[in-house]
């Protein structure tokens, strides 16, 4: 009897504490969702607003908008394709560069390094990714576009220069900053990007089949090469699409040193443009009409670059770990 | 630990309170937009007056175009340009204009060995280099001008603005009257396409110096306080009289002499190619655009307050700059036929 009062007032209570946990549940749930949401509402909100606003200048220039080597504020007449191999090049530039060295850096605090040194120096990668773009923008201009044009510009004219077929990309005035010194810039700042993901990576490579490698005689090039490398590939290539879209979208350190002249050149020493830096430099002035709706149009291009490039880096990095699921 | 979060958070209350409190603080303050050219005096007239007044001057040197932009979306009490608004638009619109000061665009150069007005130019030469018909410093058009100066060959390279800018404008209109070629080819505005193989472009007049500074053999153009400040090496121009001159507050004036700003409608012209045998070839008013009805019209009060106390007080502040002040008959011009038109009231 006295059990049974016992199990029904524990009952009730359990049901009072079942329907509290439900509703927070339920308003938990929906506050979160709320919250996602306006990310997706952001998100489509600034998509429909670069329509809206490149629409003018779409419909007035066409598809040759993207095409066009012009812009002339004078006249009225605006192509985005100066831009748009400016933002281009220089993160192929940064690529080229920071891809090497990162892997280098990878290899070495995965592989080789001492112990007590790895802390230190990945701590020392992840600081640099934190500094902000603006600093580069002065130290590149101040400091490194100067000493550029006074030793690298030079001896890269009189090497690579001298190449047949070459020597355009590598002519003109010496003057440190432009394309060239902008991707190298960039290629600094997005160097600890790539670098640290990769050291992510190589480090979940299960130390087995490091083991076995080393253990039938291979040297640390070639358990890198054959096993962490193939193991990884979709996490590096992940890592470098994450350093591609910050590069395509970096602002403040590209024009200070980029030269902000609308002009397209073969030559990587010749000043240039990217998307970027002619929307920091030209927003703040444009009268609504057709210049201001070309750069509107302009970050719905880079809008577009980096969204692509970001899908394809999520899509790789869910191909990885799709794979490592199968293997371990 | 807890010592230090009790700390924190005491600190960032303060800054939190602080940072509320200061937009009261700052009400009286007014607020201005655009042209770089003039901000050095703006903010040396902006302090004294404050030293004055307690009131003070909020000015955002983002180019002319841009406080064109701003005082058209009434973000600002007044917006500054070098580039004058045309009478009909000012008109449309319901602004007005009056110039505030005059000041004088100089070519400054980086090549090495040479020292602060040691090089002459002609305007036709000038155009030729920001055209990049002439792209060494070897040229021998440029060793004609310069008997007895040795200026080691390299290559030219042209540093322009980015931005929108009356600068542009003002240097711009002189190489449209000095070269027929460069008025065909390029025009003038506040903005061109800069036809030069090599050129490159800085944000403001801050950031021209910047680029001029660090960029061996370049070639550029800034407000003169601006090539002063950073030690620029600046050229002398042959005006239209033949003369050579140098870039000063004399020459700025006798540029500025010959201009009758009351028989100008809306008081907007470039001073430049102007003749007399003194004259900087490359002198401009800065100029200020106002509503005739303000949204805010205690802050108009005070801007225009504040350009009396300028005009009245300011002018050895100006002449120290190198900006050369209104002369008394425009100013009393601008207090009697323009600043009525604004309703204060």
């Amino acid at each position: 009897m006295e059990i049974a009062a016992d199990d029904s007032l524990l009952r009730a209570q359990a049901v009072h504490i079942a329907k509290r946990q439900r509703l927070m549940d339920f308003v938990f749930k929906y506050l979160t969702q709320f919250f996602a949401l306006t990310v997706l509402f952001a998100l489509l909100g600034i998509i429909a607003s670069l329509v809206f606003n490149a629409a003018p200048a779409l419909s007035k220039f066409g598809f040759g908008f993207f095409t066009t080597i012009e812009w002339d504020i004078i006249n009225g007449e605006f192509g985005g394709l100066i831009a748009i191999y400016g933002t281009v090049i220089t993160s192929v530039i940064a690529l080229l560069i920071a891809v090497p060295l990162s892997f280098g850096i990878a290899v070495f605090l995965t592989e080789i390094c001492p112990m007590p040194l790895r802390r230190p120096l990945g701590t020392a990668i992840e600081i640099l990714a934190a500094v902000p773009s603006i600093i580069y923008g002065m130290f590149g201009l101040f400091i490194f576009a100067p000493l550029f044009a006074k030793y690298i510009q030079p001896a890269l004219a009189g090497t690579l220069g001298q190449i047949p077929g070459l020597g355009i990309l590598f002519s003109g005035a010496f003057n440190g900053i432009g394309i060239l010194c902008a991707g190298l810039i960039l290629a600094m700042m997005i160097l600890p990007f790539i670098a640290s993901v990769m050291r992510d990576v190589f480090e979940i490579v299960p130390p087995v089949l490091k083991e076995s490698a080393y253990g039938i005689g291979c040297t640390t090039w070639e358990v890198v090469k054959n096993v962490v490398l193939p193991y990884t590939k979709t996490g590096v290539i992940g890592g470098i699409m994450l350093g591609l879209g910050r590069a395509l979208g970096e602002t403040m350190a590209v024009t200070f040193v980029i030269g902000n002249a609308h002009k397209l050149s073969a030559s990587l020493f010749a000043p240039g443009n990217s998307i970027a830096s002619t929307l920091a430099n030209e927003f703040g002035e444009a009268e609504v009409g057709a210049h201001y709706s070309s750069l509107f149009a302009l970050g719905l291009a880079l809008f577009v670059i980096t969204f692509l490039v970001l899908a394809l880096a999520k899509f790789m990095l869910m191909r990885m770990e799709k794979n490592q699921g199968v293997k371990t | 630990m807890t010592m230090n979060l009790k700390k924190a958070f005491a600190v960032a209350a303060l800054s939190i309170t602080t940072a509320s409190f200061a937009p009261a603080a700052l009400a009286a303050d007014i607020t201005g937009a655009g042209a770089t050219f003039p901000y050095p005096i703006y903010a040396k007239w902006a302090e004294a007056y404050k030293a004055r007044t307690g009131n003070g001057l909020n000015y955002q040197s983002i180019g002319s175009s841009g406080g064109i932009k701003q005082i058209k979306a009434k973000t600002v009490d007044f917006g500054a340009t070098d580039n004058p608004v045309k009478f009909d638009d000012l008109q449309a619109d319901g602004l007005v204009q009056f110039p505030a000061i005059i000041g004088g665009v100089v070519p400054i150069i980086n090549v090495d060995g040479i020292k602060p007005g040691q090089i002459r130019l002609d305007g036709q030469t000038l155009a030729d280099i920001f055209q990049g018909k002439i792209s060494n410093w070897n040229d021998k058009r440029i060793a004609d001008l310069n008997p007895g100066v040795k200026i080691p060959a390299g290559d030219i390279t042209i540093v322009h603005r980015a931005d929108g800018s009356g600068t542009t404008a003002i240097f711009t209109d002189y190489l449209a009257k000095v070269s027929a070629d460069w008025k065909s080819a390029v025009g003038a505005g506040a903005a061109v396409k800069w036809p030069a193989a090599s050129s490159v472009g800085g944000k403001g007049n801050e950031g021209v110096a910047a680029n001029v500074g660090r960029v061996k053999n370049s070639i550029g153009y800034v407000e003169y306080a601006y090539a002063k400040k950073n030690n620029m090496t600046h050229v002398q121009l042959r005006n239209p009289a033949g003369q050579f001159v140098q870039p000063d507050d004399e020459t700025f004036a006798a540029a500025a002499a010959g201009t009758d700003w009351a028989k100008i409608p809306g008081m907007g012209t470039f001073i430049t190619n102007a003749a007399g045998a003194k004259s900087w070839p490359i002198t401009g008013a800065s100029f200020i655009l106002m509503y005739k009805t303000p949204v805010n019209k205690a802050n108009s009060a005070e801007v225009l307050k504040f350009f009396d106390f300028a005009f009245k007080e300011g002018k050895k502040m100006a002449a120290d700059l190198d900006y050369v002040p209104m002369p008394d008959a425009t100013t009393d011009f601008i207090r009697k036929n323009v600043w009525t038109q604004i309703n204060t009231k």
